[in-house]
């Protein structure tokens, strides 16, 4: 396993509001994630899980301390240059959030053609792979009301990873599924994110899918409490 | 920049199309607007041509009219005098007055008293472009007889019929009996809602007070060879009395619609509901964008998440304005077609399409959708990225 780090969190800060009802959510974070590794943070709501993937992802500028995404400073960074770092990242969210107009290869399609290097034809082709590959390869045409839950979220999972990004963030893929797709959907990501060599930070209360995880984070009242390795007990 | 386009997905007209009622009301909307403005300018237009038509159909190169004169239906009069002087100027072949006034008639068929207008000239010249008159010239030479727009506003089915018919038809003015010896083609206007036509003298046996002497309009006409503009001018500096103005011909029409522009209301009202067709249109095409924003706000956000700019987004929305005024003006083009034809068969007004009125609605049409998108995609802006999680 490559061990370079690909995030780097140091002394983070986040405040919510401004004035008197300016507010805390986030203290001294200090994180590091290598290259290739599955994190899952977990925690109770409120405790600023949420808030730390969004300033990961460069969906909220962080305000104080550091914060090295692939080498790039996010802390006070310009909104131009966040929706830059945007694009190195996959999401993948607690509702599917397809666009309904789209078909599934059109939806998946969308993750490329925001990088803007291939053709058209390219992209086409990728798409379609990339939905054979979470196993909708006879679904390309469909549109997403006419999917499963399940289905939904696997091309969700394709739009995120179709541009090969080197991070993928998630929150509650699970949530919204039964048992056996919301296993199928994290076995896939899985997969998909070996062979591809991507970075995993996963947010999540799905006490059935902490195995995949390669290291488990728990974090309490926008403090990082403990940091355990795979197969450990985390404490409280 | 092409390329950038075709790599692209239609994101705009997947979204539309996706909806096809939420697109066929949208369309319906904008069509609607279109036909309004399309209606209105189309009256208005009518409504300047039919009041500079019979301007129009004088044939002369110079027109010479009394500088109190302000429109055909308010003509003063000038000396017969000029007309001579006129002739010694070089480049003018000939001159010819027309005595035109307004007069009470008994409508042959009701029996009721209407207005219309009467015209009066040299019947060994031909005055007016209308060839139905110009074959008629000798019916007008017999005494108290006169010809009748077919076109007039009114109730004149059986007069035209019984003229057709090959039967004179007879009616008083002022108690005098006057004979309808037959018909030509000339068409309403908003100050006339019929022109009778005739010689000089008959025309002067139906006005005792006007002396042959006052002329309404002088007709001249130029020699070949020579030009209108410069014996225009050389006519005003030899005709330097006070009591008669000199105007070429295209000069002369345009007084007639400047008048009507300027002191009538048909400009201020059609231009008024010209706005109004704009304003509806304005309105339903940002309903429509906006309830489509509102209903995407979650898939744009998420496609902020992804990297897209807001300039994207931005994009989709115009780009759906732009579909919607170029499908909507189709529609809103054709309907009016029909809409002219039937106003036109209704009214005896001349009103049909132009190219030019075309392009104007339809670069209305774009503005409009182009304003209504910018007031919708202020909503983009409420588009989080970071509510997504």
């Amino acid at each position: 396993m490559n061990s370079e780090p690909v995030i780097t969190i140091e002394n983070l800060d986040h405040y919510f509001g401004s004035g008197q009802l300016r507010k805390q959510v986030l203290f001294n974070i200090n994180l590091e994630i290598n290259a290739g590794e599955i994190v899952i943070m977990t925690g109770p709501s409120g405790s600023g899980k949420t808030t730390l993937l969004t300033l990961v992802g460069g969906l909220r500028s962080a305000q104080s301390g550091s914060l090295l995404i692939l080498g790039q400073e996010l802390c006070n960074a310009s909104s131009g240059k966040l929706t830059q770092a945007r694009r190195n990242n996959g999401y993948i969210f607690q509702a599917h959030n397809l666009h309904g107009s789209l078909t599934a290869i059109q939806n998946v399609r969308m993750g490329l053609e925001v990088q803007g290097k291939m053709s058209p034809q390219e992209m086409l082709t990728r798409s379609q792979q990339m939905l054979e590959a979470v196993g909708l390869g006879n679904r390309l045409h469909y549109y997403p009301d006419n999917l499963s839950g399940g289905q939904k979220q696997r091309v969700a999972i394709a739009r995120a990873l179709v541009n090969q990004p080197k991070i993928v963030l998630a929150d509650e893929p699970t949530a919204a599924l039964d048992k056996q797709s919301g296993r199928d959907v994290v076995e896939l990501m899985q997969k998909l994110a070996k062979e591809q060599n991507c970075t995993i930070l996963l947010v999540t209360h799905d006490n059935r899918i902490l195995d995949i995880a390669d290291r488990i984070v728990y974090m309490e009242d926008g403090h990082l409490v403990s940091v355990g390795e795979r197969g450990q007990k985390v404490g409280v | 920049m092409f390329q950038q386009i075709q790599r692209r997905t239609p994101l705009g007209w997947l979204q539309l199309s996706h909806n096809k009622n939420r697109l066929l009301v949208a369309l319906a909307g904008i069509a609607f607007a279109d036909v309004l403005i399309f209606m209105q300018l189309g009256f208005q237009n009518a409504l300047y041509d039919s009041n500079t038509r019979l301007n129009r159909t004088f044939l002369g190169d110079i027109i010479l009219i009394s500088p109190q004169s302000r429109n055909m239906q308010n003509l003063a009069t000038f000396s017969r005098r000029r007309l001579l002087q006129a002739a010694d100027v070089p480049g003018v072949k000939s001159a010819e007055g027309v005595y035109i006034g307004t007069i009470t008639w008994k409508n042959p068929q009701t029996r009721s008293k209407t207005t219309v207008q009467a015209i009066g000239f040299n019947p060994e010249q031909p005055a007016l472009d209308i060839p139905e008159v110009n074959s008629q010239l000798d019916k007008i030479k017999l005494p108290d007889t006169f010809v009748f727009d077919r076109t007039a506003r009114g109730e004149y089915q059986q007069v035209f019929q019984q003229i057709d018919a090959g039967k004179a038809v007879t009616t008083e003015v002022d108690k005098r009996t006057i004979t309808i010896g037959g018909l030509f083609k000339l068409g309403a206007s908003f100050g006339a809602d019929g022109t009778l036509i005739s010689s000089d003298e008959n025309f002067l046996r139906l006005f005792p007070r006007r002396q042959a002497g006052s002329i309404s309009l002088g007709l001249v006409n130029i020699q070949p060879g020579y030009d209108a503009q410069q014996v225009a001018a050389s006519l005003k500096a030899y005709l330097k009395s006070e009591d008669v103005k000199v105007l070429t011909r295209a000069e002369y029409i345009k007084m007639e619609e400047d008048y009507w522009k300027t002191e009538s209301p048909i400009g201020f009202i059609f231009g008024l509901g010209v706005s109004m067709g704009f304003i509806v249109g304005v309105i339903i095409v940002y309903q429509v964008l906006s309830t489509d924003v509102n209903a995407h706000i979650k898939e744009y956000a998420t496609f902020k998440a992804m990297g897209y700019g807001n300039s994207y987004l931005l994009g989709v929305v115009f780009e759906e304005a732009i579909i919607l005024a170029s499908l909507g003006f189709i529609p809103g083009f054709i309907v009016p077609l029909g809409l002219y034809q039937l106003a036109a068969n209704a009214t005896n007004l001349p009103i049909y399409m132009t190219a030019v009125r075309a392009i104007l609605v339809l670069l209305l049409t774009f503005i409009m959708c182009a304003i209504s998108g910018t007031i919708a995609t202020q909503k983009l802006q409420s588009a989080d990225p970071a509510d997504m999680f």
